[in-house]
């Protein structure tokens, strides 16, 4: 139970749908059927180079975006510079949906919904870690926890007037022109991306601390209508 | 209950759109019209803000004596060769051409609350319906024995950015080798609570390379100080040995100086300095004072939407208000203003007004990428602006972290400073 308490204290169970179950280890062989769907962009194992993706050698615990030589998105560079790093956990959540850890990310892979194929996947490409899964102090291989933010809350519509006014606390950093100097541009995004990384921030998914204030106190109502008056800035 | 006029605007608020009030206040004259005192992070934002979002309902005018305004947040960046000065000024000319908004280059000297009317220096006067003071700070008087505005060459404050910031770096880039940088810290509350901090350590930084064996002493009324121990982390970290700070517990409240000598007296001990930065005890720009607004130094307001506790059509925004938790710094003022202009528009043109959301970070540089920044959100109570959450920088952060702290930084001017001027 100890497993449990750690995984609820983690992941705050705010607005999402957590479906937790006991952290049991993936199955290797099954894992790599589904790295399948990862070749076309990705290597890993002897011999793996960059491709589309980088390599996925010693993934665990590595610094995100630390591959050298590795022309990684600007997104996905600052949320390396915000200190992102490697492990089970937060890799289960950005295989489940890139989006939720890197809005933005070039990335272009819609995210293994399925927990059992998570773990198994995480369960392969652990192999190629160093220190074994079997070592108590070494990176798990899953955690079991579904990430998806609730389809109802992605089904609000939001109101962009109310958008607008709770706009005015974004402004101050992020430019309504789409300037993204140091501060990311939050203009013109998908609803379901805006709603996805503001709900990430809220949990505490994502790490930064001005965003996990500021999502914090935001409603499902507020985020969705953040999304809606950002997705086409009328005014 | 019988509606009569006095109560009709007294419960302006809750009863202002199924009443058309809007239409009273505007009266004879047309459209409603919002003066705004003092073009900074408070001033500037409100103004744009009506004006954008009444698309033409409401008639703004700002009253800002300067063409040119520098921000103080940055300038000590400016001080330690970070940025030019250049680069911290902007005008108001998108404000006048793309917002429509009235803008009067002119020092506002008096507020006739009964004829609604604010008096400008150059003559004349302009009415209002409401009025929006944001005028910053203002210096206490004697406050620091030895200094007046009279020693502000001598002695800068550089704590109204522009020509004294420009004037403060110009004397630590004359200073002797060896010589000694001096600055008076303000005694709680006061603008930018880690500024004379960062001030500091962008001083160091420019003496470490042109004049390492230089010395800096920091007269401080506080017991302690905003983010001191990051601060006094970095310090040691990147300036060690150069920088000597002494707080109320050695002292360093009881201080007079002597402009014409070039001496600081600290707890009886006579120092000769080559740059003395003088910060006084500050209050509310001295216009809230004239319109009697004040309470002691400060206007208080209410926190729902900054209006004054002494007038209902009087707002307050920024340093020179006091308004409960939030710090003085142009993030809050740019904050509350948002929050103002929502409730002003409400008010005059039957607009829907939202609950008030109030949030501050402050950033602040120690050495060359090495950012730390404090921050927290806030919420309206009956009684005061209130602290809801909050967070701080880490000492012992890893370079890499303090690098995007900084970063953030320069991305948060951008922000902010397009959200004032447009």
């Amino acid at each position: 139970m100890r497993e449990f308490g750690f995984i609820l204290r983690t992941v705050a169970a705010s607005s999402l749908m957590l479906v937790v179950t006991m952290a049991n280890a993936g199955d290797v062989e099954q894992g790599e059927k589904v790295f399948s769907k990862c070749k076309g962009c990705h290597q890993v194992g002897s011999g793996a180079v960059n491709k589309v993706g980088p390599h996925l050698n010693g993934l665990f615990g590595r610094k995100a975006g630390s591959i050298d030589d590795f022309p990684y998105s600007k997104p996905f560079k600052r949320a390396a510079d915000g200190g992102l790093e490697w492990h089970a956990e937060n890799l289960d959540v950005f295989i489940e949906n890139p989006r939720v850890l890197v809005s933005g990310t070039r990335m272009s892979f819609r995210g293994l919904k399925d927990l059992q194929d998570r773990k198994d996947l995480l369960a392969y490409l652990r192999t190629f870690s160093d220190n074994p899964a079997d070592i108590p102090e070494a990176d798990p291989t899953a955690t079991g926890t579904d990430h998806a933010v609730d389809p109802a809350i992605l089904a609000i519509q939001g109101d962009p007037e109310y958008g607008e006014y709770l706009s005015g606390e974004c402004t101050t950093c992020h430019q309504v022109t789409g300037g993204d100097e140091g501060i990311p541009s939050i203009t013109f995004w998908p609803e379901e991306d805006f709603v996805t990384a503001l709900h990430a921030y809220k949990n505490k998914t994502r790490a930064h601390p001005v965003m996990q204030l500021i999502a914090g106190r935001l409603s499902d109502e507020e985020i969705a209508a953040l999304a809606a008056y950002f997705r086409v800035l009328e005014n | 209950m019988k509606l009569n006029r006095r109560i009709f605007i007294g419960t302006a608020s809750a009863v202002a759109a199924s009443l058309s009030a809007p239409m009273v206040l505007a009266g004879s004259h047309g459209k409603p019209r919002v003066v705004v005192i003092g073009g900074g992070a408070g001033g500037a934002t409100a103004a744009r803000y009506l004006a954008k979002d009444s698309k033409g309902e409401i008639d703004v005018t700002l009253i800002e004596p300067t063409r040119t305004y520098y921000t103080c947040f940055f300038s000590n960046l400016y001080i330690g060769g970070f940025r030019d000065i250049a680069s911290i000024g902007h005008s108001y000319g998108a404000l006048a051409s793309e917002y429509g908004i009235n803008v009067v280059h002119d020092w506002a000297v008096g507020v006739d609350r009964d004829a609604k009317t604010v008096a400008l220096a150059g003559g004349g006067s302009v009415a209002y319906d409401k009025l929006i003071l944001s005028p910053g700070i203002d210096f206490v008087d004697g406050a620091v024995s030895g200094w007046d505005l009279s020693s502000q060459n001598k002695m800068p404050h550089a704590y109204k950015a522009g020509s004294q910031t420009e004037l403060l770096r110009a004397q630590v880039m004359a200073m002797p080798q060896g010589g000694t940088y001096a600055m008076v810290a303000p005694p709680n509350p006061f603008r930018c609570p880690p500024g004379p901090y960062e001030r500091v350590s962008m001083v160091a930084h420019l003496l470490k390379e042109t004049n390492p064996t230089a010395k800096i002493i920091i007269a401080d009324p506080k017991a302690k100080f905003s983010k001191q121990g990051l601060f006094q982390e970095g310090w040691g970290e990147h300036y060690e040995g150069m920088i000597d700070w002494i707080g109320a517990d050695f002292g360093g409240g009881d201080v007079s100086v002597d402009p014409d000598a070039m001496t600081l007296t600290i707890d009886g001990e006579v120092t000769n300095v080559d740059v003395c930065n003088v910060i006084p005890a500050m209050k509310a720009g001295r216009i809230a004072e004239l319109a009697g607004v004040t309470d002691g130094n400060w206007a208080p307001v209410n926190a729902a939407d900054m209006s004054s506790k002494a007038d209902g059509d009087i707002h307050v925004l920024g340093d020179a208000c006091s308004q409960g938790d939030m710090p003085k710094s142009g993030f809050s003022a740019n904050s509350q203003a948002k929050v103002c202009a929502n409730a002003v528009r409400g008010a005059l043109t039957g607009s829907k007004v939202f609950p008030a959301k109030f949030s501050n970070t402050c950033w602040s540089l120690i050495d060359t990428n090495d950012g730390v920044k404090v921050g927290a959100t806030y919420e309206a109570t009956p009684e005061k602006i209130a602290k809801v959450d909050g967070f701080i920088s880490k000492t012992g952060e890893d370079a890499a972290t303090r690098e995007a702290t900084y970063n953030e930084s320069v991305g948060w001017y951008a922000g902010i400073t397009a959200d004032m001027f447009g």
